[in-house]
């Protein structure tokens, strides 16, 4: 076989290698990637305002939906139940007026204000308004930060 | 009287108590300079390392476990199958600990005396690797294997159901190995104390042998020839590692509190504590301006503090208390050793500002996820 006949099917061979290990690792980071997403919807219905109870932290969403809705004398506003520390699930002490994480301790205020624990930012909220039905909306889908000055901005906090 | 034993011991536990009783303790015990090694001697420490210290001390640790079995709420988190390997690992800890100490005391003495060390066969006497190291290997493999299976048909692996993310138990504990780590957690940014640390770790004990520069103890246990290192190995890995362990395991309940082993795990337990960052109490209790808006300029001392802390020590120390080190060892690599130093003890500081003023970051910028 002459040199440059074996260097031809050389390279041939290797670029055959490369891409059959291209489109192998292609298709295994396709596969991360699942073909159907079952996930509730990210905008949802609570109910009217007065469905809730004055300055009680609301927990009937905590399981489907992840959002605690809390209603004071001036409005309402739904807030996340990821501890912005690592992610874990906080549980509302309803004693202590606190959520408390149980994974490392960070405490947070009814507001979702952090104060204590290393959660270094607060519970995050979401978009809430009211639907044309009178009904309150919650829509996951927005979410705004304290710590970014977001909290201030109209659709953070439904005023009733 | 045995009440009386469990609430003060439930006392000590307090890890503000028995971190810096450790801390204390620890020189005394391991002694890193000649000063240490005095009062080791004149406290008769040194004793620990004999037959009759090992012996002591496992009657000890024994006693401790046996009182926390026969209690109430300390068995309960002593029977779980979760925990089991923490009782191992505190035993075996303990005798390894032992054993290698007592070996280089054994060996010190002899190299007092002139003598050889014990492992040290002379030139023509050799220990082969087939047979003699491989059957000792496949026999304490065979024993192992037949331990975990024993163990593992035992002590069934403790499933629970299927998870929920909305819903974290209380407390949600790490797997025990981790548990450490979890601990850092408490006091640290996740970025830092879930990736930089570890991360830090793996990459501080791979340099080991590239700043080790001491021929001396190598291939035989001897610790008067390097006190200083053991010292500092052993108290990462004891008091900032499998200390924390121990605290994660035994001494946190629910809400993530401190509880002593003998305390009840209580979820009504309430603690207040409310963590300031440094940038609060440095613009708004002592300057009274309120914070600034801009992050950094409100993190500024903060950072100024971190920049020093990492920057000033090594250049004082060059100067001072280390120049042979520096010598001995190249700029590069003492920087590389005196940084790693530095952030093993960032932990501890950190610690004891979170139990003494409360302090939850240094820096802390939420805003682009940078906590320190
Ligand atoms: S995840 Fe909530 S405190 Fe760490």
């Amino acid at each position: 076989m002459k040199r440059r006949k074996f260097i031809t099917w050389l390279s041939v061979g290797w670029l055959a290698f490369a891409g059959a290990t291209g489109g192998f690792f292609t298709m295994i980071i396709r596969f991360l990637f699942p073909n159907v997403l079952f996930e509730p919807p990210q905008s949802f219905k609570v109910g009217f305002p007065s469905d809730f109870q004055l300055n009680q932290v609301d927990e009937r969403f905590k399981q489907s939906q992840a959002v605690w809705l809390v209603r004071t004398a001036e409005g309402m506003y739904a807030l996340s139940t990821v501890c912005t520390h690592l992610g874990c699930t906080p549980n509302w002490l309803i004693t202590d007026n606190k959520f408390k994480c149980p994974c490392h301790g960070s405490g947070f205020r009814k507001s979702g204000i952090n104060f204590e624990g290393p959660a270094p930012r607060p519970l995050e909220r979401y978009r809430i308004v009211l639907a044309e039905d009178g009904q309150v909306l919650v829509d996951k889908s927005v979410k705004f930060q304290y710590e970014k000055g977001q909290w201030d901005s109209p659709e953070a906090f439904l005023t009733t | 009287m045995l009440d009386g034993i469990k609430a003060f011991l439930d006392i000590l536990s307090k890890p503000q108590i028995s971190f810096t009783l450790i801390i204390f303790i620890f020189p005394f015990v391991i002694p890193p300079t000649m000063w240490f090694e005095k009062w080791h001697r004149k406290l008769g420490l040194h004793l620990l390392w004999t037959r009759k210290g090992g012996l002591y001390m496992f009657a000890f640790i024994t006693i401790i476990l046996l009182l926390g079995f026969f209690d109430e709420n300390f068995g309960k988190i002593l029977g779980k199958p979760d925990n089991v390997p923490i009782i191992i690992l505190i035993y075996s800890v303990f005798f390894f600990l032992w054993l290698s100490m007592s070996s280089a005391y054994k060996n010190d003495e002899r190299m007092a005396r002139g003598e050889k060390v014990e492992e040290d066969y002379g030139p023509d006497e050799k220990v082969l690797v087939w047979p003699d190291l491989v059957y000792i290997e496949m026999i304490a493999l065979i024993l192992m294997t037949v331990f975990l299976l024993v163990w593992s048909i035992g002590l069934p692996a403790p499933l629970e159901e299927a998870a929920n993310p909305s819903l974290s138990p209380n407390p949600a504990k790490a797997p025990w190995y981790f548990l450490g780590l979890q601990e850092m957690l408490v006091y640290f940014d996740p970025w830092l104390a879930g990736v930089i640390f570890p991360t830090l770790i793996i990459v501080g004990l791979m340099a080991l042998p590239y700043v080790d520069d001491n021929p001396k103890a190598s291939g035989y246990y001897s610790f008067a020839n390097r006190r200083a290192s053991i010292f500092i190995f052993l108290f990462g890995f004891l008091t900032l590692w499998v200390f924390l362990i121990v605290v994660g395991t035994f001494f946190r309940g629910p809400n993530w509190n401190f509880f002593g082993p003998f305390e009840e795990w209580s979820v009504a337990k309430v603690v207040p504590l409310t963590n300031v960052n440094l940038s609060e109490y440095v613009w708004v209790k002592m300057l009274r301006i309120g914070l600034p808006s801009h992050p950094l300029v409100r993190e500024v001392v903060g950072i100024v503090i971190v920049v020093l802390y990492f920057g000033l020590p090594p250049v004082i120390l060059a100067r001072g208390k280390l120049r042979g080190l520096v010598e001995r060892l190249g700029a590069t690599r003492y920087a590389l050793v005196i940084f790693l130093a530095l952030s093993m003890m960032a932990l501890p500081i950190k610690m004891y500002l979170r139990w003494t003023i409360n302090l939850k970051y240094i820096i802390a910028i939420p805003e682009s996820f940078f906590n320190i």
